[in-house]
């Protein structure tokens, strides 16, 4: 069997702590900082919502917990990535595949269209999952029944066990997807923004059967998306991604309740239409995101900050903790820091 | 009791894949309409020395030479007074064998050299591919007359030369649909449930990239034949007395005009066998395809 012990001691502590981690991408012409010193916790069974505009180093993170980055490009060039106390990052490739990948940590990716085998039924992709991890050593039949199972899990009838993907809808190619990803009953799933390319009264019904799931196995999440709408519905913890750093991270009460704010969430939530009022126009943050391989010196914000001042453009920001489970990453706040987290 | 019912549904289960891409093949008439063509010419190069006489392949009859098609001889006799029937049904059997060894030489050497380009990249790549390129600009028979002028003139030669000249489009088509394969999303779905790269070679990439593949290796037999024939009808290749079809159309064609027969009953054969390599290749790919299901 395994050298590793994967279970919480003391079954307490957090199922995924992220220390000061750093990814980049590096190619002949340039190298591209994606992900620059992001640390955060994921309580077990909670919901860890990421949020950001596209680019902001939320997929990079994600894959590089599952080892998932692109082979020649993608580095992890600091921190640590604690499952249950375990660096992944010490593992081995093999090590990751057999005993971690589907079998305690889940992903589901973003485009639930070509994220299944075109030339398989759903019943053996779902089979497939099971099959390579089986820690109990189950027999076929009882690796089937827990196929039927888990499709009924995710509403899906099991007399269509044996078909193929290209018979079912979006949703429910997602609903299969998901099947996929808690055949094993893993501790941690992560959600690459799981319902974008879904319209929303579907999007709706996704979120409401993982929010169900989430309940019944006790599942922990990282729910990526760009949607603060989603945020609010699902979400115990949050965390708001700008250029690869955290900006913003506390609960999620922190995040819509209270008085402060980085300026960027400020942003975003302006930019949310509002249903009540009549407007002509929306209002986007204006400008792009900074270069990612030619990032700012001082805060990655400045350049889009309406609040910008001297000191911004000098010096980078540190994450001020505003509450005990509150943290900005903005100068506006230094004086109603209660402490400077280095990092 | 219930244990037994399940196990045999699950052999049902692997059963019914095969019915239902038997069910699947049936349905496309020219699907069908191939194989039984090639059903027919397997089974005159099988049963060879049943339906035709050996002896006659070889006997020189000169009082009976240049005879139409007779009782006697079902499709004539040739220049030296041979059975043209028992040549032609036992050449089905030289030019099946030709085809099918050349086609899966070539695609299994071009099927590693494009896998290897595609998974290593880089400068090995580069070298294969422009090996490649060189390979495919000359011409197959002048490819085949070469060898065999410094080779020397025998079948095994001739296999070789035309695996060779076929090499290129195997080794570019299994490069191409590889990487096209690799980089799909459920590929990277599959190591994220944690599946070993062996299984992800052997069940996500290689079945999604199958489908040109096999057209291409049917396809090729059929090519294969067709060159084996021209290039015997140069006179470079399997050497008299064998009966291949194009050596045998080579003979024919200065009596062309006067004995149409000659050419006729070869020349309809390599028609037939070419005929049906395409079509079953062609209604393998689609049977295979979930996608094309109704």
């Amino acid at each position: 069997m395994s050298e590793y012990n994967f279970d919480r001691p003391d079954n307490d502590g957090y199922v995924l702590e992220i220390k000061d981690l750093e990814v980049i991408y590096e190619t002949d012409l340039e190298t591209v900082h994606a992900v620059n010193s992001v640390s955060l916790s994921v309580r077990p069974g909670k919901t860890f919502g990421l949020v950001g505009e596209t680019g902001a180093g939320k997929t990079t993170m994600a894959l590089s917990v599952l080892r998932l980055l692109p082979d020649r490009t993608g580095k992890v060039t600091n921190g640590e990535i604690l499952f249950n106390g375990q660096n992944l990052l010490e593992l081995s490739d093999e090590v990751m595949r057999k005993e971690i990948n589907g079998e305690r940590i889940s992903m589901i990716f973003q485009d639930p269209m070509t994220s299944l085998n075109p030339i398989m039924n759903i019943g053996d992709q779902i089979y497939e999952a099971l099959k390579y991890h089986n820690p109990e050593n189950k027999t076929k039949e009882e690796l089937e029944k827990r196929v039927e199972d888990t499709l009924e899990l995710v509403g899906i009838s099991k007399n269509r066990k044996n078909e193929y993907p290209h018979q079912f809808s979006g949703g429910m190619k997602q609903r299969v997807i998901i099947a996929i990803a808690l055949a094993c009953e893993p501790e941690l799933l992560i959600a690459d923004e799981p319902t974008t390319a879904l319209d929303v009264t579907i999007q709706a019904q996704v979120l409401a059967m993982m929010s169900e799931l989430n309940e019944k196995l006790g599942t922990a999440t990282v729910l990526i998306t760009h949607d603060l709408g989603v945020v609010a519905n699902m979400c115990d913890d949050a965390a708001v991604m700008y250029a690869g750093e955290i900006v913003e991270i506390g609960t999620v009460e922190d995040l819509f309740e209270s008085e402060d704010h980085h300026p960027y969430t400020v942003g975003l939530f302006g930019s949310i239409p509002n249903l009540d009022e009549e407007t002509d126009r929306l209002q986007p943050i204006e400008g792009l995101m900074p270069d990612p391989t030619a990032l700012p010196y001082g805060c990655h914000f400045q350049e889009r900050c309406p609040k910008c001042f001297d000191r911004c453009i000098k010096e980078h920001p540190q994450l001020l903790k505003i509450s005990d489970t509150h943290f900005i990453r903005c100068h506006l706040f230094s004086d109603k820091a209660l402490e400077v987290n280095h990092d | 009791m219930a244990v037994a019912d399940k196990n045999k549904g699950i052999a049902l289960k692997r059963k019914g894949k095969v019915k239902e891409f038997w069910r699947r093949y049936k349905k496309n008439k020219s699907a069908m309409v191939g194989l039984v063509l090639l059903l027919f010419i397997l089974f005159c190069a099988i049963f060879a020395n049943v339906i035709a006489d050996e002896e006659a392949v070889t006997r020189h009859n000169p009082e009976v030479r240049r005879q139409g098609p007779s009782a006697e001889h079902w499709f004539g006799t040739d220049i030296y007074g041979r059975d043209i029937y028992s040549r032609v049904i036992f050449g089905s059997r030289i030019s099946l064998t030709i085809g099918v060894l050349s086609a899966a030489l070539s695609l299994f050497l071009g099927g590693i050299l494009g896998a290897v380009s595609a998974y290593f990249g880089g400068w090995l790549d580069d070298i294969i591919m422009r090996i490649m390129d060189m390979l495919m600009s000359i011409p197959a028979t002048l490819l085949a007359l070469t060898l065999v002028a410094a080779l020397g003139s025998s079948t095994t030669n001739l296999v070789i030369a035309l695996a060779l000249s076929n090499l290129p489009s195997f080794a570019r088509l299994t490069r191409s649909s590889m990487l096209t394969v690799v980089d799909s999303d459920y590929v990277e779905a599959a190591k994220a449930y944690g599946a070993r790269n062996g299984h992800i070679i052997f069940k996500e990439v290689l079945p999604n990239a199958m489908g040109p593949i096999i057209v291409q290796t049917t396809q090729s037999v059929s090519n294969m034949i067709l060159t084996a024939s021209s290039l015997s009808f140069l006179g470079v290749g399997v050497q008299a007395p064998a009966p291949e079809w194009g050596a045998m159309l080579a003979e024919a064609r200065e009596f062309m005009r006067q004995f149409p027969y000659m050419i006729i009953s070869p020349g309809i054969f390599i028609i037939i066998t070419a005929l049906s390599f395409n079509l079953v290749g062609d209604g393998f790919r689609d049977a295979l395809d979930p996608r094309l299901k109704d």
